[in-house]
């Protein structure tokens, strides 16, 4: 088994290099940011011109400019931006604020999905089942880009009814807060919950359907019947063999929902302006700059990476035929 | 649409055999074909059949619906400005006064038009390419297996917006051609693995054996019998076009002025969506009911051509316990 591991983990690793370097190789061809700062008025002096082309390393070739980002990279130095900032100052905090965001996001999505899922198999064609189909069936058809504004309208009347400013819907938390540590967690959360609801909820819609339909096949399985013929309860029975089968073809549409989520988070983060990675990326290809948009890249890779190599984990954990080979 | 549905019918689908004779209802006096009874599981389907309604109803009013109108996208209306709704505008104005009824057609069409194209093209690359990566193996086909393994460590969503300041300025073809260039992969994959067990089949062989050459196989034998899923792939297509149009152009990535699309526009006024809903509401409402109408057809005719999916099941187990009772 950790010989399985580890050669998926060798895969992802070759494959997040080439995603980052195919990332900064088409951002070095597309971007201009030298046309950029010429557009400016009054135009910069051409000196200074010069001296911008050479800082971006503008007149190396594609492939050397990759390897001395990526020389950096490896030492911890993702390189300046266009505007002459480290990159490494921001990216701590962004990486923070992006991965609050994710990790609650997708831990809810998760639980909820499976949770749904299991209950509309079990009470198929119940009107819980209906709901929950008919629920995600918007869910799904519904963009982050809608639902996020969508949202946001909605905490303005609650709040307007209310006559506070219950639910926050700019920013992660109130700039000078003053207050004690449980205040300040009250401030954060009350900043927290749209955008992650923005998030959850797509993600439930999309991993309930799935297992629901996982779970159904598993539902009239013979072993599943086999094991309450032996003498065990429905429930011990649904639990023990039929959630744990049901979950194993989940495990990998968890993986693929990571990249779906980061692309879900740009808007996300966006719309309720969370200065995150999602946010950076926007910017970054907005200022046509190339170290921020192969930093990004990177983190979206190891993302994807981390959470393909954590499935194939629980695909181990959950499939015993995989552990013997 | 039942044009599209007897061709894969004529081409001798082996699926039609196991279609259930319990659902066809047969008329005396005329034959059953398969389009027929696709057509007929396809009619009764309720929610499909509204699905498509709305589509169809979408695509008129998208491009006759602007005729109608008083108010073109490109005239002001000096005496409204940040009008909500009412009789002479009834989707009200924005805040140059110009009508946005006539501002969501422009948005609908394009953004219809373009889900149209890229799902055409997507859904044709795919049937090609899977089949012929399925039929020949070899190189073709691993490196079609690697690009979409590197397709989800970097979303189609990145690539296309790192590449966007190339094509900023130019026809809305290039994105287009784009959002097509990576949206093909997947259902390649799905083609390829039909392939593989199409290739074993007696009818292929006997073609082979007959000195028929590939080419001609894989036109007449191999992507005919896949025309159930070729059909839904392209149905959904459509709808995750529109979904990765409107993302872009949220940011701007996307369709560029002067044209609009309805990404443009949800985009352009997601910042006054708490304080002039209907801004926000047109555009994010045709967008949001499309989608859905999308799904709804798309669950309609995995459901009437592919007799062995859910919904049919439980219309057999139904009839099964109305017997038993």
């Amino acid at each position: 088994m950790a010989g399985f591991l580890l050669r998926r983990l060798v895969n992802y690793v070759v494959l997040a290099l080439v995603a980052t370097f195919l990332a900064f190789t088409l951002a070095s061809v597309t971007f201009d940011p030298i046309g950029l700062l010429q557009q400016r008025n009054p135009p910069p002096p051409a000196a200074s011109i010069e001296a911008k082309k050479r800082d971006l390393h503008l007149d190396q070739p594609i492939p050397q400019r990759f390897v001395t980002w990526m020389s950096g990279v490896v030492q911890g130095d993702f390189g300046r931006t266009v505007a002459d900032r480290p990159i490494t100052d921001e990216l701590g905090r962004r990486i923070g604020v992006s991965l609050r965001l994710f990790l609650l996001g997708i831990t809810i999505g998760i639980l909820f999905g499976v949770l749904i899922g299991v209950v509309s198999a079990i009470r198929q064609y119940k009107f819980s089942d209906y709901f929950a189909t008919l629920f995600s069936f918007i869910l799904l058809s519904t963009p982050v880009l809608v639902l996020g504004n969508l949202l946001k309208i909605g905490a303005q009347s609650i709040n307007n009814s209310i006559g506070s400013n219950v639910l926050i819907f700019v920013g992660e938390e109130t700039p000078g807060f003053q207050g004690n540590w449980f205040e300040h967690l009250g401030d954060r959360l009350q900043h927290l919950i749209l955008p992650t609801l923005a998030i959850a909820l797509g993600q439930i819609a999309y991993y309930s359907r799935y297992q629901r339909s996982s779970m159904l096949d598993v539902l009239g399985s013979d072993f599943l019947r086999t094991a309450q013929a032996k003498g065990l309860t429905r429930r011990k029975a649904l639990m023990k063999h039929g959630l744990r089968t049901a979950l194993i073809p989940m495990a990998t549409l968890f993986a693929f929902g990571f990249g779906l989520l980061v692309v879900g988070g740009t808007f996300t983060e966006r719309i309720f302006t969370w200065y995150g990675m999602g946010d950076w990326l926007v910017t970054g290809i907005s200022a046509q700059d190339t170290n921020i948009t192969a930093t990004v890249t990177l983190f979206v890779a190891v993302c994807v990476l981390f959470s393909g190599w954590l499935a194939d984990v629980l695909y181990a954990a959950l499939d015993p035929r995989i552990r013997v080979n | 649409m039942t044009v599209i549905l007897n061709e894969g019918d004529s081409a001798g689908t082996a699926g039609a055999a196991q279609g259930s004779p319990v659902d066809a209802a047969p008329e005396p006096d005329k034959a059953m074909t398969r389009g027929r009874l696709v057509l007929i599981r396809f009619m009764r389907n309720r929610l499909a059949l509204i699905g498509l309604i709305i589509i169809v109803a979408m695509y008129l009013l998208a491009f006759v619906g602007p005729l109608l109108s008083q108010w073109s996208y490109e005239d002001r209306d000096y005496s409204a400005f940040l009008q909500p709704p009412y009789a002479d505008h009834i989707f009200g104005t924005d805040n140059i006064g110009t009508d946005m009824f006539a501002q969501t057609m422009r948005g609908l069409q394009k953004s219809l038009i373009i889900g149209l194209l890229v799902a055409l093209i997507s859904t044709t690359v795919a049937a090609i390419v899977g089949a012929t990566a399925g039929y020949f193996l070899g190189v073709a086909d691993k490196a079609l297996m690697w690009v979409v393994d590197l397709l989800l460590v970097l979303p189609s969503f990145l690539i296309i917006a790192i590449l966007s300041p190339w094509f900023r300025g130019k026809s809305w073809w290039l994105l287009v051609l784009m959002l097509a260039a990576f949206q093909w992969m997947i259902t390649a994959r799905i083609v390829r693995g039909m392939t593989l067990t199409l290739k074993e089949r007696e009818f292929v062989k006997a073609a082979r054996f007959m000195g028929q050459p590939a080419r001609t196989i894989i036109a007449k034998h191999i992507v005919p019998n896949m025309a159930s899923l070729l059909i839904i792939d392209a149905t959904i297509n459509v709808a995750t076009a529109v979904l990765a149009e409107t993302g872009l152009s949220y940011f701007g990535f996307g369709v560029q002025s002067p044209d609009v699309s309805l990404g443009t526009l949800i985009g352009n006024f997601a910042q006054s969506a708490t304080t002039f809903p209907w801004l926000f509401l047109f555009p994010a409402g045709f967008l949001v009911v499309f989608v859905l109408a999308v799904n709804w057809v798309g669950d309609g005719l995995r459901d009437a051509l592919d007799p062995t999916s859910t919904r049919v099941r439980r219309k057999e187990k139904k009839d099964t316990k109305e017997k038993a009772a």
